[in-house]
């Protein structure tokens, strides 16, 4: 069957059987490789991508199920060559090691931020229950986190923008 | 890690829809938020021959309140139901449910009808609802039908469905204007089925209980009722010892075995705890709050303490006690917080 | 060569930003599975269901037949090349294809290799094998019982599952300690089966060209050049044919050291079909086959005076080793390092047995941040003093000081033969006793328990012992365990550092950098780091057991003074004066009393190439091999607050206190980053993490869903400290650091949720301690609600 998809703002389309997982098509078949399999029991979350903006796991979704829909990857975070604030924060706060389920975590934590621009503690481990890390201990992630949010809201500020 | 090849069919209208299923007969699966589904055919224990992929069939996805009682529709999603204002008040358990299944990403495509259709007796939702007493519309080839939940289920992953048949919405009837309630889960990580779960639902009548719906989950082949501790609270006052007996015999009501999670007897010390808690939770949301009667006892005697300053160590916000209650604060947390 | 200090050492002691972070952030890291080569065919592993059997018979011809599987590989057609079996890293044998027998579930019988991993999967349910069902063996000490079935029956004259025997210690001097001891206490647990699980299995993808015969295996591997000798000699390819590379890694913590079977058999598929062939295992087959960690059996008696004085300490140990003696750790010690079991303690006399054994599953036992056994070693004798401090009514942080080896006794020998570097106790335990606020909450405990709630406090003060390791004790498969550095500093300043160390999270193209900034003022950006491709680095025994800083730090940082040396001659030439008249500042050299005359090392670097002096070989590069000539010893102390649900036996840490002493910190944000997550795996052991069998050798715990890793809900908050104690003999003062966390934290864990309970008689909980056990603790207690 064909699917199109519009990843990471471009359209792409490719041809594929109904079984394929959706994680698939994009390492296998786009080249995307930033989105990572940890796992075989839809556990870890390191498969995260956005879908029309909302976090899924990418290897429990079939490829044709996201026909016509919008995917978002970890590749399509930086844009022109600049980091992605989430990304920015990542890094100023040590929020990965080996990096491998970074992708991951930074698509959930900016789902996360678009629904709440000041999450708490709680809140920021409660949203990032379903990515598991191995290094970190997520204290750090969660930090990144809140660095991330008070840059926005910076920004934001700055601009002028509501 | 790799399923075995299928059909894959995305019907346009709910005719269309039944009229694939009938035609591979008992080989085709509904595919909805395929969060249960797309995991076991991964580790190939299942393997249909078709998917008949729902997502985009319109009106499917009412949550509403209509005449006093609620819809839930086929397309409603896990995270929906969590983020929804509607399912607090006469509906918390409901609303106490839904931040508890699985994890938060899983939340965002899993749907409850799905949940109820694939009859995992460690599923959260399976209680919950048969705690309200609510009931399936399903549509087949012989037309439409309501199924009570507590017929739905037959025993671990079976229900009463005919394989050409779809949940259409869970039906919730009214509580009445005076009703509340609550779900605690007991689960060893975020993302782990329950050890043990416990559904409590209270409608009230003139300030006695007018029904009251208490369902176990992970301790018996289906999601259970807890009848006879049902009945005992029925007509009945809320005090300390109609909660502790209601919560005795929903103990005596579960059927859980031995397994890597705990013993049969410590799931049934949890479902005797947690009974306990929900009533008293939802005694409290109903407006008849029921403390424990008497202090919590000494665990030493005789120890005499030296009067000592008090020091938030634990929550920065203040004493010992505080740590109890902050235990218990948890938005809907896997330690099993009360509402 | 005298260690010079230079006036600002500026780098050390720097949480710079990771240099690698960039890539990984935008999705652009190299994995192994991120690798495609032109005409790569797929790999996939039929394993057995069941635990011990006899193989009748596998019939493949179906699976053959697919379309889209290019061929079908059993242990039969690897016999015909000798490669069926293969050596372990502890010089034992595992199959890597089973032949005549399974003997563990989960075993690699077939694999399947296909134009596509999909077409792979498909096939494995189309091969057909006969197994002859044989009992299963699942404990070591029914493996001992005579009569047991012998497992390793493939051995020549192999009648019984021993593995070893080995001992340390002074047995006579322990019976004299024990003749004269006051009390006696003794203490039994089990560390169980657990695994380092790191987000990213194990793989690779094995291209032997056809044309020139080279071998190029892209590998998760945690010691290339050690794993590229050991193919060198099991797949008879000369080693020079052999280039290994370990790209980035998703995390290793041990897992990734051992050699898989799925390495071997794609190399060799990738030699007879002439394509490259990927392998990446799921993670089933991880979680059931690979390197575990732990299953190890702990009895043990402490002498003490009455005062609380240790007199001496007996442990005897039997350890569950698998089918094959997989272990990777120094030949000469065959049970790690548990021997430094008497721990941060001036123990007079110890007397340590150790025997291993083998049962029908997956071959293991150090792996997931261990350092070699000293997990196992840690968690005993934290938990053995708690005991004797409630046996004794001394309070656990009194009897821990009265033990404690002073800082003047350093260097320290313990009674088990290892020399302690350094180290400050005393100074670690105030420190979180200080953070905690101990004695307050002592009494908040006390109060709590009035009003009916359990609150457990829990401590560990513990040593650790890393950075394998001098010449003389240490070496793996008769490799020595020393490690490397190549530095060369190009004409524009820049500069390239290879290492032999292999990084899979800890920051090495950071740290290392680092440490070259701080020998030679080059800024670390300006330097890049190169590990893991054994074509382009120099020989090194990787990274594992914390040495890499012990190790390989060490040697970057001679390697460097060894360049700043020739620079220092470089510049003497430049500026016309002797080398003795200039000073080194931190970048530069000055003339002695004429500071503005000076010359940068980019300036002298620029001149190797440019202007060196008559008689200098140019160019400025260096290479050090590094033999440590100790192992360092990292201590700190954890402190742990809990408070338990009398309900449910749920329990929640409240406060997490970790001070850790590593020496001089060489970036503190990695330092801790390492210890947190350290601290997270300690806790996930502590609570919930469990591999275990049912008595037919069925693997429970071979999925996420059934062996746990914690999320960011579960996980604690930590609050960390720290001492510095600089090893004396580590040319930065630097000590490893990664396993401290994992080694130390597990004891905290136990010992606050056990003191929760011990004012009611309770004295064990076993690992892990899930809430059904604390209730059923409680209820023999007496405390259940």
């Amino acid at each position: 069957m064909k699917v199109t998809v519009v990843v990471n703002g471009q359209e792409r389309s490719a041809e594929v059987e109904p079984r394929l997982l959706l994680v698939h098509l994009l390492r296998d078949r786009l080249g995307l490789t930033g989105t990572h399999i940890g796992c075989d029991t839809t556990s870890c979350g390191a498969c995260t991508v956005l879908l029309d903006g909302t976090p899924v796991k990418s290897c429990t979704m079939f490829a044709v199920q996201a026909d016509g829909r919008e995917v978002t990857t970890v590749e399509g975070l930086a844009a022109n060559g600049k980091l992605h604030p989430i990304q920015e924060g990542f890094k100023e706060e040590h929020g990965l090691q080996c990096g491998f389920c970074t992708p991951g975590m930074l698509l959930a934590s900016k789902a996360l931020l678009e629904e709440n621009p000041d999450p708490s503690e709680e809140e920021i481990r409660w949203a990032l229950s379903g990515n598991l890390c191995r290094c970190t201990g997520y204290q750090n992630i969660v930090n990144a986190v809140q660095w991330t949010a008070r840059k926005l809201q910076s920004d934001s500020a700055t601009t002028g923008a509501s | 890690m790799y399923p075995a090849s299928f059909d894959y069919l995305v019907p346009a209208t709910l005719e269309e829809a039944l009229e694939t299923l009938g035609r591979y007969e008992d080989d085709a699966k509904v595919l909805a938020g395929g969060q249960s589904l797309i995991p076991l055919m991964k580790l190939r224990l299942a393997a249909p021959r078709a998917l008949v992929d729902i997502n985009r069939l319109p009106g499917l996805d009412t949550l509403a309140e209509e005449n006093g009682g609620l819809r839930i529709g086929a397309l409603v999603r896990h995270k929906t139901c969590e983020r929804s204002d509607l399912l607090g008040g006469r509906w918390g358990t409901l609303g106490a449910a839904a931040p508890l299944i699985s994890d938060p990403i899983i939340r965002n495509l899993g749907t409850v009808c799905g949940s109820l259709a694939h009859a995992d007796p460690q599923g959260d939702w399976g209680s919950a609802l048969l705690a309200m007493d609510a009931e399936v519309v399903t549509r087949g080839p012989d037309g439409t039908r309501t199924i009570p939940v507590g017929e739905l289920f037959e025993g671990p992953f079976m229900t009463t469905l005919a394989p050409t048949e779809i949940i259409t919405e869970v039906r919730v009837p009214d509580p009445g204007p005076v009703a509340g309630g609550t779900y605690l889960k007991l689960e060893r990580k975020v993302g782990d089925f329950a050890t043990v779960g416990v559904a409590v639902h209270l409608s009230m009548a003139d300030g006695r209980v007018g029904r009251a719906g208490i369902a176990l989950t992970a301790v018996g082949p289906t999601n259970l009722r807890a009848t006879a501790a049902e009945e005992a609270l029925t007509g009945s006052e809320l005090t300390d010892g109609a909660i502790r007996e209601a919560a005795r015999l929903a103990a005596e009501a579960a059927q859980p075995y031995s397994d890597t999670r705990g013993s049969a007897d410590y799931k049934r010390t949890v479902v005797r705890v947690f009974t306990e808690r929900g009533l008293r939770a939802a005694a409290e949301a109903v407006g008849a709050p029921v403390p424990p009667a008497g202090q919590g006892e000494p665990v030493t005697t005789g120890e005499a303490l030296e009067a000592t300053e008090r020091h938030d160590y634990f929550s920065g916000q203040g004493t010992v006690g505080g740590v109890m209650d902050e235990l218990g604060d948890k938005p809907g947390g896997p330690d099993g917080g009360e509402r | 060569m005298t260690q010079e200090h230079t006036a600002e050492q500026h780098w050390l002691g720097r949480s710079v930003k990771r240099k690698e972070d960039d890539r990984f952030l935008q999705g652009k890291g190299n994995y192994v599975d991120d690798i495609n080569l032109p005409g790569m065919l797929h790999m996939s592993i039929l394993r057995s269901p069941v635990a011990h059997a006899r193989i009748n018979s596998i019939d493949t011809s179906a699976a053959a037949a697919l379309p889209g599987v290019v061929a079908v590989v059993t242990g039969e057609l690897l016999a015909q090349h000798n490669l069926a079996w293969m050596p372990t890293l502890s010089g034992d044998t595992q199959a890597v294809l089973a032949t005549d027998k399974v003997r563990m579930q989960g075993q690699e019988v077939a694999c399947v290799i296909a134009e596509d991993p999909y077409v792979a999967h498909d096939a494995l349910e189309l091969i057909e094998v006969d197994y002859d069902p044989l009992p299963v063996v699942v404990t070591p000490q029914q493996s001992l019982e005579p009569g047991a079935p012998v497992i390793r029956d493939d051995k020549e004259d192999k009648q019984d599952n021993r593995i070893y025997h080995w001992e340390a210690g002074d047995p006579e001097a322990t019976e004299r300690a024990f003749a004269e001891a006051d009390r006696v206490v003794e203490y039994e647990t089990f560390y169980p089966r657990c695994h380092p699980a790191p987000m990213e299995t194990c793989g690779c993808v094995a291209d032997v060209d056809p044309v020139t015969g080279k071998a190029t295996i892209y590998m998760t591997s945690q010691a290339p050049h050690a794993h590229r000798t050991v193919f060198a000699l099991v797949a008879g390819l000369p080693e020079h044919q052999i280039q290994i590379i370990s790209p980035d890694i998703g995390g290793g913590f041990g897992n990734k050291v051992p050699i898989y079977p799925g390495y071997v058999v794609a190399t060799a598929a990738s030699l007879l079909l002439g394509r490259p062939v990927k392998w990446i295992e799921d993670r089933t087959g991880n979680l059931i086959s690979t390197g575990f960690a732990r299953d190890f059996y702990m009895k043990g008696q402490l002498a003490l005076r009455e005062d609380g004085r240790m007199l001496g300490l007996r442990v005897n140990m039997l350890s569950d080793q698998g089918y094959a003696y997989a272990d990777a750790q120094p030949s000469k010690l065959k049970a790690g390092l548990f021997h430094i079991v008497t721990g941060s303690y001036d123990i007079p006399a110890a007397h340590v047995v150790t025997d291993g054994a083998y049962t029908n599953k997956a071959p293991g036992g150090v792996a997931y941040r261990c350092s070699f056994r000293v997990t196992e070693a840690s968690f005993f004798i934290e938990r053995l003093v708690q005991t004797a401090a409630y046996e004794l009514g001394i309070d656990p942080v009194e009897l821990r000081r009265r033990n404690f080896i002073r800082p003047e006794q350093f260097p320290y020998t313990s009674a088990t033969g290892f020399v302690y570097d350094s180290g400050n106790y005393e100074a670690a335990l105030d420190k979180a006793l200080e953070m905690l606020g101990y004695e307050d909450l002592k009494a908040e405990q006390a109060r709590a328990r009035q009003e009916g709630k359990l609150i457990g406090i829990g401590l560990a003060t513990f040593t650790e012992v890393v950075g394998a390791g001098p010449s003389k004790d240490y070496d793996i498969l008769g490799l020595k365990m020393f490690d490397s550095a190549e530095l060369r500093v190009h004409p524009t300043g820049k500069a390239i550092l290879k290492i032999g160390v292999q990084t899979q999270g800890q920051g090495h193209e950071t740290t290392f950098a680092q440490i070259v900034a701080n020998e030679l003022g080059i800024p670390p950006q300006d330097i890049l780091v190169q590990h893991g491709d054994t074509d382009n680095t120099p020989y090194g025994l990787g990274t594992y057991a914390s040495r890499s800083t012990p190790t390989a730090g060490a040697a970057t940082a001679m390697v460097s003074r060894k360049l700043r040396d020739k620079a220092r001659e470089l510049a003497a030439h430049l500026l016309e004066v002797a080398p003795e008249d200039l000073e080194w500042v931190g970048d530069r050299f000055q003339v002695r009393g004429a500071p503005d005359r000076q010359t940068t090392i980019q300036e002298a670097a620029f001149a190797a190439y440019t202007n060196h002096p008559q008689g200098m070989e140019a160019g400025l590069e260096g290479v050090t091999y590094y033999d440590p000539p100790n192992m360092t010893y990292p201590f700190g102390t954890y402190a742990v607050a809990v408070e338990v649900d009398r309900g449910t036996g749920q329990w929640k840490v409240r406060r997490m206190v970790a001070v850790d002493d590593c020496g001089v910190r060489i970036n503190p944000m990695i330092v801790e980053g390492q210890i947190m997550g350290g601290l997270t795996e300690g806790f996930a052991m502590a609570a919930m993490e469990l591999i275990t069998f049912d008595e037919l050798g069925n693997c429970i715990g071979s999925t996420f869903s059934d062996y746990l890793i914690p999320t960011s809900w579960e996980t604690p908050k930590f609050e960390l400290g720290e001492t510095v104690t600089p090893s004396p003999h580590h040319p930065i003062g630097a000590k490893g650091v990664g396993e401290s966390a994992t080694v130390g934290s597990p004891a905290a864990f136990v010992n606050a949720v056990v003191d929760a309970l011990a004012h009611a008689g309770v004295r064990e909980l076993e690992m892990p301690i899930g809430p059904d056990k604390v209730w059923q603790a409680m209820v023999e207690a007496g405390l259940a609600e």
